[in-house]
């Protein structure tokens, strides 16, 4: 009793510290100070009349959706005596093998930044700024010469890491037995069986309504499509963070999304943020950044060959240039098993005062990355917004899909549970496919490091992400590729080579993921 | 035994080809017995001038009405789009019901328009209104954007001022006349990018009127960033989209829904958007076209939206182009002439030009009925709502008032 006391105080010490060198903070006590002036604030029940005013203007409101942002997103220390490393990640071996990923990717950006004798980073000449900022809403039409520039790393390089991953204190055993994992995910992480998934997506049960299943055309809406509406809109009235998690996860109508996801992610858009974009946007301007030129790469790969992205390729290059030069996205590395890489001014190598984070936000973009962005861009389309919705969905889920990590939610746990799952429920299936050398996550880990974006039609995707906002976990994308194997095991179990399985599972836009969900974990008989 | 359908075509086009030989149907040439003819704009002129004494006989269609150029030319369409408005005006209908603004309600859905030179007064007195704005000139027998340019200055268009002394500007011939619309300065940007809709719409008798809109179009992106000083450049940039939700995904619709909400972009999808399209043919031509029974037709229609999500009629094509771009794009158009030719062509057989034209549902494959004349009469007034998309008002009441006119014919 007394240990979980100290707990929570421990807990609540820390968020107030978090929040007191906040914005929000600030303007509390301003709109305290001015509540002075009013007649029902009197002097003898000060702390009592202030606090009722806070709660009728709303301003409570908004500490609430604070705390609870802070609660969502930094997870606490397990044990006190924690160091920070243990915040990022637990386990050693991780941690250690996060490190040496790290040091391949700057060795690879260091290879090429030689290679083409390009700076890392050089201060634009005052004719080129003035030409940039001119163009800065249609960069799409440079044609910059690209081809010497490759991506970084792309997510197969990342796969074959992960396949790697050794637990030294864990003893594989030579001989199969049942409990052997026939996947390539040979780490033992803990992940949820799918009795336990059940009741973690207990909304997405048969019983409950969903967007995405229940406001199809043959539904009359009055059974469930209306009063969802009507709820969504009452949330949206109260302003409370925590009722719009809550509500996503039975999905989000069409109109009301992109509200909900700024009220989810405590976005909102004051002058301050705006003032921040346009900075970050000064700072493209007067600085080229080599990362720029993989950006560029990246987007003209990928979005820009996407039949209903394309059109968005301006705002993915004023989101993304801005975002690797956003120092406040290194907060999120307290909680990422990853680490910001270093670079060093010319001819200081190695001394940490002439240290800086190279790319400024210490993302290294890979390839497929501007598919992160392009979804965003059919709900928000006001460039500082977006950026801000993007940033704050990066720092909370997307940067769990590119390190290695044991988290929940981190990419390791979902190709494990992604493998067991197929392993468990469809175990024909996975053996043929690993006997004809189909490993399934080999065809499955580039949907769920896209988070598949890009993969399924963009309305599925959007009801997709808002459970994922909903459950604050990434989780259903592990459970996502395991429906789609399932959904598609008859056509599967026929095929004998990878390249056919590939065939297969080629085109997903035509799924609707809802139904597919909902038939794996409710429907299937286990 | 069954013979085989001859076919003739001077656009070739796979599309159209592979679908013809998909059908097992026979290529001719236009001199011998042929069935069905897929001509150009240029063709179809020659086969119904008074001079070729073309016949055609009962089982040969083509595709194209002989004066489609009532809705296709452009001071045409707004001539008779004039005439639709004018008439509804003095019957009283509702239809004609104007805003506080004087503006139309309901029959606003083409930009200001004039004919130059003829209308040249008319256009100065609408320019002097609003002196910076900018209107587009458009000659209108060219197509594809040939020959179309901007203006913002009364000066730019001096010869065409009937006043002008200099002007030499005397013949009035009809190639070289002009409409001027009022240019759309607001449209709706998506990514920033200016874009325009093709729909297609396909008649296959205008009396009674049968016409269905395909369900897939295009929204056709600029290269280069919209800027209001910007000349009408070659759009490359092609998303497909589907307007009727359905299976397939309709981004745009998803697009708009979570920029700008439920209730608007309702109205331009399920109101608007296919309200111009009917009446577009129903009032302002089908009292002027030919309804002749050998032929149909499959229009293009090019639309703007505004940023208030009003859509705008911009042109309909005749002869809307059958090039692709993409893969998509090609499957889009093999399957829209697919669809056709199931309609005005019926189990692929030689066509018989006695026929109703009245397809069963099953062939309509992506098209839907966007007004079914005969199907509407005959089920009576209530139904008739579901065969229509658009609203009902005062379009029964015109309708009683034409089916009891006799066809009027502007035969040249």
């Amino acid at each position: 009793m007394l240990q979980e006391e100290t707990d929570l105080s421990v807990i609540i010490a820390h968020i107030v510290q978090k929040l007191r060198s906040s914005r929000l903070s600030t303007q509390l006590g301003f709109q305290a100070s001015v509540s002075l002036q009013k007649p029902e604030i009197k002097l003898e029940s000060l702390k009592e009349d202030i606090k009722e005013f806070f709660r009728i203007t709303g301003w409570e409101k908004k500490l609430q959706n604070a705390v609870y942002s802070e609660l969502t997103v930094f997870p606490l220390p397990r044990h006190p005596a924690a160091p920070p490393e243990h915040l990022k990640e637990p386990l050693v071996y991780m941690r250690k093998a996060q490190g040496s990923w790290e040091k391949r990717i700057l060795k690879s950006l260091n290879s090429m930044c030689t290679e083409l004798s390009i700076p890392l980073a050089r201060k634009r000449p005052v004719v080129e700024q003035k030409e940039l900022l001119n163009k800065w809403n249609e960069m799409g039409t440079d044609e910059p010469d690209l081809s010497l520039f490759r991506p970084v790393y792309a997510p197969k390089d990342f796969l074959e890491v992960l396949i790697n991953l050794r637990n030294p204190n864990y003893e594989n055993g030579d001989h199969l037995n049942l409990r052997t994992h026939l996947g390539l995910i040979q780490v033992p992480l803990k992940v949820k069986y799918i009795s336990e998934l059940k009741d973690y997506f207990i909304e997405l049960s048969l019983n409950t309504g969903q967007l995405g299943i229940d406001d199809a055309t043959q539904v009359p809406p009055e059974l469930f499509e209306n009063e969802h509406v009507r709820l969504g809109q009452k949330v949206l009235a109260e302003q409370d963070s925590a009722a719009a998690q809550q509500y996503v996860r039975q999905g989000s109508p069409t109109a009301l999304r992109a509200e909900l996801w700024a009220l989810i992610l405590n976005v909102s858009n004051q002058p301050e943020d705006l003032l921040y974009y346009e900075q970050l946007k000064s700072n493209v301007i007067q600085h080229d950044l080599l990362v720029d030129s993989l950006i560029y790469k990246d987007v003209k790969l990928t979005a820009s060959n996407d039949d209903y992205y394309f059109v968005f390729e301006d705002y993915l290059y004023q989101v993304l240039l801005c975002f690797s030069r956003d120092t406040s996205v290194l907060g999120h590395f307290a909680y990422n098993s990853a680490s910001p890489p270093k670079s060093y001014i010319r001819g200081k190598l190695g001394m940490e005062d002439y240290a800086v984070f190279y790319p400024p936000n210490g993302v290294i973009p890979f390839h497929g990355f501007s598919m992160y962005v392009a979804p965003l861009c059919f709900l928000y389309h006001e460039p500082s917004k977006l950026y801000q919705i993007f940033r704050e969905m990066y720092v909370r889920f997307f940067f769990r899909l590119h390190s290695i990590s044991s988290h929940h939610s981190g990419i390791v746990s979902l190709c494990f549970l992604f493998e067991t799952l197929l392993q468990t429920h469809l175990p024909q299936l996975f053996y043929h496919l690993r006997e004809i050398g189909a490993q399934p996550l080999r065809i499955s880990f580039k949907w769920m490091v896209r988070a598949f974006s890009g993969y399924l039609a963009t309305d599925q995707l959007l009801l997709l992400w808002d459970r994922i906002l909903g459950y604050n976990s990434l989780e259903i994308l592990a459970v996502l590729a395991a429906a789609v194997f399932a959904f598609r095991a008859v056509n599967l179990m026929e095929v004998t080579s990878l390249a056919a399985a590939e065939a297969v599972l080629a085109d997903l836009s035509t799924l609707k993921v809802m139904p597919l969900l909902q038939i794996f974990l409710f429907a299937t008989v286990t | 035994m069954a013979s085989k359908v001859k076919w003739v075509t001077d656009i070739e086009k796979s599309v159209l080809i592979n679908n013809f030989e998909k059908r097992g149907w026979v290529q001719v040439t236009e001199n011998e017995d042929w069935n069905f003819y897929w001509m150009s704009v240029q063709t179809i002129r020659n086969v119904f001038s008074l001079e070729a004494g073309y016949r055609l006989s009962d089982d040969q269609i083509v595709n194209h009405f002989p004066n489609h150029y009532e809705l296709t030319r452009k001071d045409l369409m707004v001539k008779n789009i004039k005439r639709y408005r004018k008439e509804l005006e003095k019957e009283g209908s509702p239809l004609a019901e104007k805003d506080e603004n004087g503006k139309y309600i309901y029959l606003d859905f083409v930009p200001v328009t004039f004919m130059l030179p003829a209308d040249y007064n008319l256009f100065v007195e609408e320019f002097r209104k609003s002196p910076s704005s900018t209107w587009i000139m458009k000659p209108c027998g060219k197509a594809q954007g040939k020959g179309i340019f901007l203006i913002n200055k009364l000066s730019q268009i001096k010869k065409w001022s009937r006043d002008s002394k200099t002007s030499s500007f005397v013949s009035q011939s009809s190639k070289e006349a002009y409409v001027i619309s009022l240019y759309i300065s607001n449209p709706l940007l998506i990514g920033g990018r200016k874009f325009d809709l093709r729909l297609y719409v396909l008649v296959s008798t205008y009396r009674p009127l049968r016409c269905y809109v395909y369900k897939l179009g295009f929204c056709r992106f600029c290269t280069v960033k919209y800027t209001p000083s910007t000349s009408e450049l070659d759009n490359m940039f092609v998303m497909i989209i589907n307007f009727h939700g359905g299976g397939l995904v309709n981004n745009l619709r998803l697009y708009l829904e979570s920029t700008r909400g439920k209730e608007v972009t309702g109205k331009l999808f399920d109101e608007n958007g296919n309200y111009f399209a009917e009446s577009s043919l129903w009032g302002c031509v089908c009292p002027v076209m030919n309804n002749d029974k050998h032929c149909f037709e499959c229009y293009g229609y090019d639309i703007i939206i505004d940023d208030k999500l009003k859509p705008w009629l911009i042109e309909v094509n005749a002869s809307p182009s059958l090039t692709s771009s993409t893969a998509n794009d090609r499957i889009l158009k093999y399957n829209l002439i697919n669809d056709t030719l199931n309609i005005v062509v019926p189990n692929g057989e030689i066509p018989d030009c006695k026929w109703n034209k009245s397809p069963p549902k099953e062939v309509l494959g992506n098209y839907e009925i966007l007004c079914d004349e005969e199907l509407a009469q005959t089920e009576g007034a209530e139904r008739d709502l579901r065969n229509r998309s658009g609203p009902s008002i005062g379009l029964k009441g015109s309708r009683t008032r034409e089916t009891g006119k006799t066809a009027l014919t502007t035969w040249k």
